[in-house]
């Protein structure tokens, strides 16, 4: 590094790099938010892609980008603006227009800025910066193809793979303009590429070429440095919602010494779930793709019935297709976890973005009166705890449990301290040999626990215990198919009663911010980085505020009503049409303090919008 | 050989009948077919608490609850599939599927043509009545075009599916037939289906008897049974008739049925069955055999050919990736994986 080099210290920045859908920039993203993770910063990660795999070159809707914020601390969500961009063709510039702060960089590969790209991205002149009316930003034009070209001429490489490096040529500045070093992300194409040393090679010598074309010609008048945090001591490594979901359901399995098995269907964006599950043969677990989503939720049924941990994962429209087996599992009482990655709707909607939509559609999307345990997680992080504890009270329960996540915690992605199982709570099944307190003879397959009210679990294979289960109405005593209208109402409120008494086994509700503010915010699900972060603007900005996030929906924890009613004002934000909102005020009619906030674009929530928006609330207008 | 042989019977037909009162109608085939299953059992001598019998909606699927085992009575048309995952989980159990024409190939179509593609290792019975009686009378996936019914009064404009030609398109390893009223070879296809490996079809002609009666009276009863029906053996001769006086010749590509001594055919132009052969050509040829081209309807074990089961080469895999990688906990399996760093 040269010594006259100027750089800046700064506490966070966003950056976005965008290109087309086959241009790599997932792959620069996830490399500069993992290597800044392992430098020591702490990252938010928001992959926005569209559902083409390969849209046409250079056109508006085949544009893919991956956004990642990094900073020294407090960094809760992938950021409402861009600091960076990085624009691999004019469309990606033209999407990414709105999302510039002033001042920031557009890193912008000139090669690509040519006639034909400007028309295809249907600009009206040829400059597209004046176009956009962006003068407010700091435009730097890189010749990023040519450049990579030359690069690795003599490399061995064919045309098209040269070309295919052009992505690194680009990150390499970018590490270049943060002061990263070069060493962390050389060590992870090896280990991405390990099969093709030709490519690390390539990959590796764009990136440095990047990096120096960057630093020789001193590219902008500052270079930034970030400060490593000092976080807690321990081992760490990065995840995404969906494989940590996949580790919370393997390490409950663990936990209660049982397999685990998936039955599942591939839908976006829940299909890693699927892929991280069928690579984990080395745990045992058994992970089938199905012909459709019926079959990935009944197969998964048979196996609880059989014995398993049994989870099935899947999205809006699939968790549409699988309400009527989700019945059958409410009325058989039989262990499972169904995964709901939560994408926009209604129908296909916009299968790649993210939103909170199918609350209603887990809490009363079934026939008949079948309460059943909702869950949500909150944070890619906490897609593991979330799917740990969901299965441990399916299994201690006997009930199905829907855990809603959503796209953007997902494919999102931040630092993760590696768990130990020992510092989480034993799973102990109500196995029927181990804890029916009589002789096998006596035994049927309805009797319950007195306290809590769960049936006990007759595994297949276990002797004396064979009896038969199934969606009809049951004698809440013999278990025999039974029509008498007062048996039926009895087992209607002996259900709701068993989903109800799970509020004993689940934490209080906890508050953070001002204990004695008026204004509670209140959030669930996904959105928990942006409320944290909208709560500490609040705050900086002197007003008094406080903010709880629900995991638990159905039941929700015990001290829920108790604590709403502290607050005049209960904003609850969400990414739907307000049915939390709505639940809570059904749940609790005499509160009449609930301000909806309500956003459904399929985009993360605008910090930047909230603080003004609850604002005004708290201020009353 | 096989009077002479004996063995230790540990459980009786009685020990797989459930205690709960039989519900279907007087003088229906279900109760036949199910005293074919409790024999069936009891000849496998599986143990009772080692075996499942899953189904799904309609009459038949009433079944589970009265077999004092293991029984999961679901929802129309998903018991193939429940029964995958309930043999995936514990392979070392008897699964068998007890399901109806319009559960499982209606409704439940796409479970079926799966698990009998993956080639799960459960034994389905097919109770094929072509009609749908629990809904009181509607016509079904197997009933002949032009059949009237309560919701086809000027007859159905549709061709219906051969249960075994859907098998045979969906790769079937093992398919048999039988007659309710035939109980010997109803146990006997039985007790075949459970012992081949991999998904099994057993297609039993049942009767209705309030909405559908006498629909396979051609084939059952015994005025017309010898001559319009014939049970396959392995590695025996096709004959049929009262007499064992007819038989079944390869003329061209075609089936025909022929007088032994008439028209210059003698035994050994009969045809020998085999339902090992892997091309599933003749199979098809024969289970399709219809009274109306002049030619009995077969029964008996007319393909069972020897593939690994989706859940045995399932356990295969695991155990060889276990092999291979050493055994880890969870903690260090996550230590181990790439993107790892320390925070001293």
């Amino acid at each position: 590094m040269p010594t006259n080099a100027v750089v800046t210290d700064i506490k966070q920045v966003t950056i976005r790099f965008s290109g087309d859908s086959g241009d790599g920039m997932q792959l620069s993203g996830t490399l500069f938010s993992t290597l800044s993770a392992i430098f020591g910063n702490e990252i938010a990660t928001f992959p926005d892609f569209p559902a083409e795999i390969r849209a046409p070159q250079g056109s508006l809707h085949g544009v893919s980008g991956f956004q990642v914020r990094i900073g020294a601390k407090d960094v809760y969500n992938s950021g409402d603006k861009t600091d960076v961009l990085v624009a691999m063709n004019p469309a990606a510039l033209k999407v990414n227009a709105s999302y510039l702060k002033k001042g920031s960089i557009v890193l912008f590969d000139t090669d690509s800025f040519q006639k034909k790209d400007l028309d295809k991205a249907l600009f009206q002149t040829q400059d597209p910066f004046e176009e956009l009316n962006l003068d407010h930003i700091q435009p730097v034009g890189v010749a990023i193809t040519s450049m990579t070209k030359s690069s690795l001429e003599g490399s061995g490489l064919e045309n098209k793979e040269m070309l295919r490096c052009k992505n690194m040529f680009a990150l390499g500045i970018v590490c270049w303009l943060f002061n990263r070093p070069l060493e962390i992300a050389d060590k992870l194409l090896e280990q991405k590429f390990a099969k093709r040393p030709k490519i690390v090679i390539a990959n590796i010598k764009a990136l440095t070429d990047g990096y120096n074309y960057g630093n020789n010609i001193h590219l902008t008048a500052s270079t930034y440095r970030i400060e490593p945090v000092e976080a807690t001591k321990g081992f760490y490594t990065d995840v995404n919602g969906n494989t940590a979901t996949a580790y919370g359901l393997i390490a409950a399995a663990e936990k209660a010494g049982l397999q685990l098995f998936l039955g599942s269907y591939p839908i976006t964006p829940a299909t890693d779930i699927l892929q991280e599950l069928a690579k984990r043969k080395d745990f045992g677990v058994k992970a089938l793709q199905m012909e459709d989503e019926i079959a990935g939720i009944t197969s998964s049924i048979g196996a609880a019935f059989a014995g398993c941990l049994a989870a099935t994962s899947t999205s809006g429209p699939g968790l549409a297709l699988k309400s009527e087996a989700l019945g059958l599992a409410v009325m058989t009482e039989l262990p499972l976890v169904v995964i709901d990655v939560q994408r926009s709707g209604p129908s296909t909607g916009m299968p790649t973005k993210s939103e909170q939509t199918d609350l209603n559609q887990a809490l009363y999307g079934r026939n008949g009166e079948s309460p059943l345990v909702v869950m949500a997680a909150a944070s890619p992080t906490d897609c593991f705890e979330s799917a740990f504890t969901a299965a441990k009270i399916a299994l201690e329960h006997m009930t199905p449990v829907i855990l809603l996540s959503d796209g953007y915690i997902a494919n999102g992605s931040s630092a993760w301290k590696i768990p130990e199982l020992e510092d989480y709570p034993e799973i102990n099944p109500p196995y029927v040999q181990n804890h029916f307190n009589a002789e096998a003879g006596e035994w049927k397959p309805y009797l319950r626990n007195d306290d809590t009210l769960v049936r006990y679990w007759g595994i297949p294979g276990t002797p004396n215990y064979m009896h038969r289960i199934g969606g009809l109405e049951k004698d809440l005593v013999t278990g025999v198919i039974s029509s008498n209208p007062e048996n039926h109402q009895r087992m209607i409120n002996i259900r709701q009663q068993k989903i109800d008494n799970i509020a004993r086994f689940i934490p209080e509700q906890q508050v953070l911010g001002d204990p004695d503010a008026d204004t509670l915010i209140v959030g669930w699900g996904g959105t928990q980085g942006h409320l944290m972060e909208t709560l500490l603007r609040l705050r900086d900005n002197g007003k008094k505020v406080a903010y709880t996030h629900f995991r638990h929906i159905s039941p929700l924890p015990a001290n829920s009503h108790e604590l709403l009613q502290r607050y005049s004002k209960v904003i609850v934000a969400e990414q739907n049409n307000g049915q939390f909102a709505d639940y809570l005020n059904g749940k609790y009619p005499d509160l009449n303090s609930i301000c909806k906030y309500n956003k459904v674009e399929g985009q993360p929530f605008k910090v930047s919008e909230m603080v003004e928006a609850f604002t005004q609330m708290m201020e009353g207008k | 050989m096989e009077a002479t042989e004996i063995k230790y019977q540990k459980y009786l037909a009685k020990d797989y009948k459930s205690e709960n009162a039989v519900r279907w109608c007087p003088g229906c085939g279900d109760y036949a077919i199910l005293t074919c299953l409790h024999k069936a059992l009891a000849e496998l001598n599986v143990d009772p608490h080692n075996t499942a019998v899953i189904s799904g909606i309609g009459c038949s699927s009433r079944l589970p609850y009265y077999m004092n085992t293991y029984g999961f009575h679901s929802i129309h048309g998903r018991a193939a599939a429940i029964a995958t995952g309930v043999k995936v989980a514990n392979p070392a159990l008897s699964v068998w599927v007890a399901t109806g024409d319009g559960d499982s190939l209606a409704i439940g179509g796409n479970h079926f043509i799966h698990a009998v593609r993956r080639n799960v290792d459960i034994n389905i019975i097919l109770f094929n009545n072509k009609i749908y009686g629990l809904t009181k009378g509607q016509y079904s996936p197997t009933s002949s075009r032009g059949f009237v019914s309560k919701s086809s009064p000027y007859g159905t404009v549709e061709d219906p599916f051969r249960p075994a030609e859907l098998t045979f398109g969906a790769r079937g390893t093992f398919f048999a037939r039988a007659i309710d009223v035939d109980m010997k070879t109803q146990v006997e296809v039985m007790v075949e289906a459970a012992r081949h490996k991999g998904a099994s079809v057993v297609e039993v002609l049942q009767n209705c008897v309030i909405f559908n009666d006498g629909i396979h009276n051609k084939i059952s009863d015994r005025t017309w049974k010898a001559d319009n029906t014939i049970t396959l053996r392995q590695g025996e001769k096709m004959l049929f008739g009262k007499e064992n006086e007819k038989g079944l010749v390869l003329e061209g590509w075609n089936l025909k049925a022929v007088t032994i001594g008439e028209e210059g055919y003698s035994l050994d132009d009969v045809l020998v069955h085999d339902a090992t052969t892997k091309d599933n050509t003749l199979h098809m040829k024969l289970a399709l055999m219809d009274i109306a081209d002049d030619l009995p309807v077969a029964l008996g074990v007319i393909r069972s050919v020897d593939t690994p089961s989706y859940d045995s080469d399932y356990e295969r895999q695991i155990a060889e990736v276990q092999q291979r990688t050493p055994k880890k906990s969870f903690t260090e399996f996550l230590l181990s994986s790439s993107n790892v760093w320390e925070v001293k």
